[in-house]
């Protein structure tokens, strides 16, 4: 947490319970201006359940959440599903809840390097063309923090790399903050000014190259997720269960992550 | 073919609920909710009898039972862990048999009554009754194009509109009014065994013919008027119950659609492509 930096989004010590599952528990996080953030962890962390929080949809049981309402969001959801029943242009989509220019729209569009899909149905798009077009559907709001869950999804494994460049290219250009979700590494860490390691709690935080070396995500993704600026091999030769704990180290890691988190924080 | 005053009322009556069920009944489709429209169809039978009971008009009993069957699905959705199909296979049939129960016991006979709130009697209906289907539709079309862009955004991704202020609640609460005073409006005229099909039928046709929501639902009124209209011109040509003739004939649009879609898509990608 850069002191320079204006925070845009920042909780504190939220935690959230649902059905007797402790599904966040005392989790900081925070977002500044031209800061990219990613946020990983396995299957069932939690992630999307913070993000929600960071975005106001969802109330934390404990611990606040700060996102002052002259911060405009950007929010590229995790999955968006058009069923063959619902026609939806790319160019009405763009329009959902704001009434853009035509001219704004296809400037969006051409950003994100998809302008020719302007009257394409969205049903019809690939899961990259329609990740940018969500990106661009963001950018259209001029939000000052994006926010990105799995920008991935359904992108193949070449598109993967573009698609992380074209964020670096978009943050270089519009300055703005970027949280970014993954559960997984692949090359996403090379481009990110700080990776948050979250499993229900904070496993570890702090610049790329400082948390591989940290226990707890090697516990968590193995040790072969280290090579981050390499093409990350796409292995899954690490182990956790299907509700996302790892090991007994990971369950009771309070005292080394706090210990990291107090390294990261004052860098 | 000379037209009797009570036939041109019956038109009117339905050309009318026809022109904006379709539009409504595109949000049923695309939410995946038409067994919930039908959910609130069949507990029209318990606002019947409710508003017997009550001494108000079985209309407004149906209109008041319809949605707040609506407002109780939704939110027990939320706080039950039951899937949405059980629940809606629960309620429609209890409110249903409960409808029936309180019926007899009220000492209503099962007799025309009861078959022409199954299937309608459009034939029956007043100058009022055409008044008030005129009045409320336009109402309840002014209504849908207020809360028509944030009902598109909150069908996209419900989070994404929320996130971009879109006031989600409002609008689903008063998305369940309009389908509710359309599954009232519409027991006149098909019943409410088919009047979901007044919601459902038209809309599935139009989306053959539209690229956007916007061109899908002016489409879906369209045919729901279209449907309604020659449906009621066939059941006098071929002396035809009425209600049933109107769902005929919508599910012939809806089968003719069928052959233009794959016009439209191929077309649609070539368009694509070729840019």
């Amino acid at each position: 947490m850069t002191a320079d930096r204006a925070t845009l989004v920042e909780a504190r010590g939220v935690s959230f319970r649902r059905n007797g599952r402790e599904i966040l528990d005392q989790v900081d996080i925070s977002v500044g201006l031209g800061e990219v953030v990613t946020l990983i962890g396995p299957n069932g962390a939690g992630k999307t359940t913070l993000v929600r929080m960071l975005l106001g949809l969802l109330q934390p049981d404990s611990g606040s959440v700060h996102l002052p309402s002259s911060v405009c969001v950007g929010y590229v959801p995790q999955y968006v599903h058009f069923g063959p029943v619902m026609p939806m242009s790319v160019a009405r989509m763009m329009a959902l809840t704001r009434r853009p220019a035509r001219v704004e729209i296809e400037a969006a569009l051409e950003e994100t390097g998809s302008g020719h899909l302007l009257e394409a149905n969205a049903a019809d798009l690939s899961g990259g063309e329609l990740r940018r077009v969500l990106l661009a559907r963001a950018l259209l709001r001029c939000p000052d923090l994006l926010v990105l869950d799995e920008p991935v999804q359904g992108v193949d494994y070449l598109g993967e790399a573009d698609m992380y460049a074209l964020i670096a290219h978009i943050v270089a250009r519009r300055g703005c903050g970027v949280l970014m979700v993954s559960h997984d590494l692949h090359i996403v860490m090379a481009a990110t000014d700080r990776v948050v390691c979250i499993n229900h709690h904070i496993c570890c935080s702090g610049v790329p190259q400082e948390v591989v070396k940290d226990g707890n995500f090697l516990h968590l993704f193995g040790s072969r997720a280290g090579v981050v600026t390499a093409v990350y091999q796409h292995d899954h030769d690490h182990e956790h269960g299907l509700s996302g704990e790892v090991s007994a180290t990971v369950r009771n890691p309070r005292s080394r992550a706090g210990a990291m988190r107090g390294q990261n924080g004052s860098g | 073919m000379v037209l009797d005053d009570f036939f041109i009322r019956s038109l009117l009556v339905s050309a009318g609920i026809g022109c904006v069920a379709g539009p409504l009944g595109c949000f049923l489709l695309w939410r995946r909710m038409a067994y919930f429209g039908d959910t609130m169809a069949h507990s029209a039978l318990l606002g019947i009898a409710v508003g017997t009971l009550l001494g108000i008009k079985p209309l407004a009993g149906v209109f008041a039972i319809a949605f707040a069957t609506a407002l109780l699905l939704l939110s027990l959705q939320k706080a039950v862990r039951l899937s949405s199909d059980t629940l809606l296979g629960l309620l429609s049939h209890s409110t249903l048999a409960l409808g029936l129960v309180i019926l007899a016991m009220s000492g209503h006979a099962y007799g025309h009554d009861l078959l022409s709130y199954l299937f309608g009697d459009v034939l029956a209906v007043t100058w009022s009754d055409l008044v008030l289907v005129w009045v409320g539709g336009f109402v309840c079309l002014i209504v849908l194009m207020r809360v028509w862009h944030p009902l598109v955004a909150i069908t996209v991704h419900e989070d994404l509109a929320r996130a971009e202020g879109a006031p989600v609640v409002r609008c689903q609460v008063i998305y369940m009014l309009l389908v509710a005073g359309a599954v009232a409006a519409g027991m006149k005229v098909v019943g409410m065994l088919l009047v979901v099909a007044l919601l459902v039928i038209p809309a599935a046709a139009a989306r053959s013919f539209s690229r956007t929501p916007e061109q899908m639902a002016m489409m879906a009124a369209v045919i729901g008027i279209v449907s309604c209209s020659s449906g009621l011109l066939s059941s006098l040509a071929f002396d035809t119950p009425s209600g049933p003739s109107i769902v005929v004939v919508a599910m012939l649009i809806f089968l003719a659609s069928l052959t233009v879609r794959p016009l439209t898509r191929a077309f649609g990608s070539r368009q694509v492509r070729s840019s």
